[in-house]
């Protein structure tokens, strides 16, 4: 009888905490970056730890992701939070192409749609035409295999930009919808 | 049958202490480290988070020719005196100059060339 008492008051004790965790969590997404210092790849006696930028100050002004850099970065570009250089010693324009593409070999995932437009306001055409994907869509042999092996979508995403494990980021259409913009 | 799934089992476990085992950094960071160390330097290690801030993927990787491939470019401190990669920057006009070597070669003695990084993801760039 005594055992059973407990182990509700236990249960609830542990659902009520868990329960107040998520309603935390949700409210106030906690984004953490690990200290210059402590890194792990910075050597913490050397004279450039307390010189170099810790990330979090940089990075908690931007607007907030949960991958990644934990920088969406997409809209920090876009909403005018950051204004990286398009040229070497000026600030001009970069070509922009409005275009999506999308991709149907998914097997059972969702299908792909690859938007131009937020790759061309980071780079231009020549970062990926056409060494990395061919000019024509369909005419790429991309496969989640050689993604995840550092090829295609995978050359940057997994590297530099939002990591391999946000699956519907990228395959993020339905399997009828088609027509491309 | 059993053998087979204890050595999934077994498998998943090495994974996992690789990964825990794989130094950190922040996502996108990379190091570079062909010659500083056996040359008597520490490694040196390139920030993307900071530098996008300040300039389009393009500046670097189209104006400057550097190879999106960890240890693809061939970079020696003489190019960089002479202008070329860091050194279209790093040269005291749009940003500090070469004399600061500890800001760059700032590397933990040992740490590899590559990409490194991983908030949610512990793997080494790839994943
Ligand atoms: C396109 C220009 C450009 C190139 C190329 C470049 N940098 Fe920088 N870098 C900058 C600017 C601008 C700053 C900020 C300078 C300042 O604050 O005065 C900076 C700052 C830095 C910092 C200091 C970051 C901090 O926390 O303050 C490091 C380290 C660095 N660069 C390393 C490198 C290395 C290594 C390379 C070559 C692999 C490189 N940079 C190439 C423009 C560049
Ligand atoms: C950076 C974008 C991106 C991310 C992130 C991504 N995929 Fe893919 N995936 C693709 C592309 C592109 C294809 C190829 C589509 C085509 O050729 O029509 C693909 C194809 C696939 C396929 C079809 C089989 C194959 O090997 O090509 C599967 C299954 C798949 N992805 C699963 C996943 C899962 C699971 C995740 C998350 C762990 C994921 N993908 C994350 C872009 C992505
Ligand atoms: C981040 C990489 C990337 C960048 C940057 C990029 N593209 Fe693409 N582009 C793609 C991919 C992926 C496809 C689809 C290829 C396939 O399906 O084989 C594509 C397809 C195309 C196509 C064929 C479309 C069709 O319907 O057949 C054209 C044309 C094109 N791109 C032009 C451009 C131009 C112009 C720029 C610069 C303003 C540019 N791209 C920048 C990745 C890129
Ligand atoms: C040359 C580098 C590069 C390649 C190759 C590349 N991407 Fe990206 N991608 C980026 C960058 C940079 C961003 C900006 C966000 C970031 O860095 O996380 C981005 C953002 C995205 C976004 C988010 C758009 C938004 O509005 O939020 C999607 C979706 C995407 N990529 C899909 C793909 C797919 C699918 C492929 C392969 C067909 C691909 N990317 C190949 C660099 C690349
Ligand atoms: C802007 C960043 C930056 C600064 C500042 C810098 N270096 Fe380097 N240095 C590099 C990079 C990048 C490499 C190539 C790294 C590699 O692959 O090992 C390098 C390589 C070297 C090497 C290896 C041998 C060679 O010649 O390539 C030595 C030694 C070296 N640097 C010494 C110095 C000294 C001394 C200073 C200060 C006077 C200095 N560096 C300042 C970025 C920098
Ligand atoms: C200031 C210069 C600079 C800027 C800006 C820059 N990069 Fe890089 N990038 C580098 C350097 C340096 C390397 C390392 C090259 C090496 O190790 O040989 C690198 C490497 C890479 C790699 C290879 C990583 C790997 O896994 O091997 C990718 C992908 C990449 N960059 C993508 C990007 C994207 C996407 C952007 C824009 C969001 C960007 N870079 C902006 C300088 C830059």
């Amino acid at each position: 009888m005594r055992r059973a008492v407990n182990s509700v008051l236990l249960i609830t004790l542990i659902t009520g905490l868990s329960f107040s965790y998520i309603s935390i969590a949700e409210q106030q997404p906690v984004r953490k970056w690990k200290p210059i210092k402590d890194d792990g790849i910075h050597d913490p006696a050397s004279s450039a730890i307390g010189v170099l930028q810790n990330p979090a100050e940089a990075l908690s002004v931007l607007p907030p992701d949960t991958a990644g850099n934990q920088v969406n970065w997409v809209k920090a570009l876009r909403d005018g939070h950051i204004k990286p250089r398009t040229h070497l010693n000026k600030q001009g324009k970069l070509e922009r192409l409005d275009t999506d593409i999308i991709m149907e070999d998914t097997l059972e995932m969702p299908n792909v749609l690859f938007p131009h437009r937020a790759h061309t306001e980071w780079m231009d055409c020549a970062s990926c035409h056409d060494h990395i994907f061919k000019s024509k869509a369909g005419a790429t042999p991309v496969s989640m295999f050689d993604i995840l092996q550092g090829k295609y979508c995978g050359r940057c995403h997994g590297a530099v930009s939002f990591p391999l494990t946000e699956c519907d980021r990228c395959h993020s259409v339905g399997k009828k919808r088609k027509a491309s913009k | 049958m059993f053998r087979s799934s204890l050595g999934k089992i077994s498998g998943f476990v090495v994974f996992l202490v690789l990964c825990s085992s794989v130094a950190y950094g922040e996502y996108g960071d990379v190091v570079l480290n062909k010659r500083s160390e056996a040359e008597g330097v520490r490694p040196v290690v390139f920030p993307h988070w900071f530098h996008r801030i300040r300039f389009r993927c393009k500046v670097c990787h189209t104006e400057l020719g550097f190879e999106m491939r960890a240890g693809a470019n061939d970079v020696t401190m003489q190019q960089i005196i002479n202008g070329e990669f860091c050194g279209a920057c790093h040269n005291g006009v749009i940003a500090w100059p070469t004399e600061n070597c500890e800001l760059c070669h700032s590397g933990k003695p040992g740490t590899k060339s590559g990409i490194y990084g991983g908030h949610e993801t512990l793997g080494p760039g790839k994943w």
